[in-house]
């Protein structure tokens, strides 16, 4: 209805609705990467001992090194959600930039950690691996595209949150309307997530 | 569907515009130091032995994978509907392995 020539603007509005909707995104992501973890358990019941060899040349200290990156990134990208809920609008663009900071880390610690396998001659394709058992190579073609898949992802986690970042510069994520930033957080717990079972398969139990 | 099952469903509580109770700072810093101290005692079981260190895999990573999934992706604020379709998920998810690793084991 219109007033003294203000037009009423009806909006939908459904934040639950869009919180399932990133949950049902999460879970089709979930069964991508157990496509993969359910690969790497047959193969590693396959090759034991070659898994086992493989895995103890993998930089155990960088992997773990890389989990407290991401978990404190989760703690920085949850506290964001906190602050924006109570509209401390400067704390939740220091919780969002430092995920994002955390996530470059990650990534730079990835690469320096591929540059060294690689250096090693440990990468799809090469001769060095070609001269190694079958099991070892399939765990460096299964390290190689699951690392791969998820740094692809915290790539992604990275740029998505560059944007809501600037949303909430701009006061369009603010404590009335947050369920984007939710959304975005809720993606990069799931990158989190991911890691946390990626550190013990090739760094830790290998 | 009345307003208080609506309200069950969905985690609608109205405590915060987006829907869902708004705890404080220190629960996620609390949350934050566990996942840590866990991460710290999987590397300490796993320098044990392989039994140990795959032991350390099938217990202690998934204790870290839901308190993010609980606590940091909120799932305990949310609601009956949301938690049961991320539940069947997961079991989904379980069977899928159980079928694997029974199949492996008495291939």
């Amino acid at each position: 209805m219109s007033l003294a020539g203000t037009p009423h603007v009806e909006e939908h509005r459904d934040d639950f609705g869009a919180r399932l909707g990133m949950w049902l995104f999460l879970l089709t992501e979930m069964l991508l990467f157990s496509g993969l973890f359910l690969g790497y358990s047959y193969m590693r019941a396959r090759y034991p001992f070659e898994f086992h060899h493989a895995g103890s040349e993998m930089n155990a200290v960088l992997g773990v090194t890389n989990t407290l990156v991401l978990l404190t990134s989760s703690l920085t990208m949850v506290l964001a959600i906190v602050a924006i809920q109570r509209g401390e609008k400067r704390r939740a663009m220091l919780g969002v930039g430092g995920t994002i900071l955390l996530g470059a880390v990650f990534l730079v610690n990835k690469a320096f950690e591929w540059t060294a396998e690689i250096h090693h001659g440990n990468y799809p394709g090469s001769a060095h691996l070609a001269t190694l058992p079958p099991g070892e190579q399939v765990f460096f073609g299964l390290y190689y595209t699951m690392t791969g898949l998820h740094g692809l992802h915290v790539l992604v986690g990275i740029s998505v949150l560059s944007v809501m970042l600037e949303m909430v510069r701009r006061g369009r994520i603010n404590a009335d309307r947050f369920v984007t930033l939710e959304n975005g957080g809720l993606y990069w717990h799931l990158v989190d997530v991911v890691w946390i079972f990626l550190l013990p398969l090739f760094y830790l139990a290998a | 569907m009345n307003e208080h099952l609506s309200e069950t469903l969905s985690g609608h509580s109205a405590a915060t515009p987006s829907g869902h109770a708004s705890p404080g700072y220190r629960t996620f810093v609390v949350v934050w130091a566990v996942l840590v101290a866990l991460t710290g005692l999987l590397v300490l079981v796993s320098r044990s032995g392989q039994s140990a260190a795959v032991w350390g895999l099938l217990l202690i990573t998934p204790v870290k994978a839901a308190l993010v999934f609980y606590f940091f992706m909120h799932l305990r604020y949310e609601g009956l509907l949301l938690k049961a379709v991320v539940g069947v998920a997961l079991v989904t998810l379980l069977i899928f392995f159980s079928l694997l690793f029974s199949d492996v084991a008495f291939h």
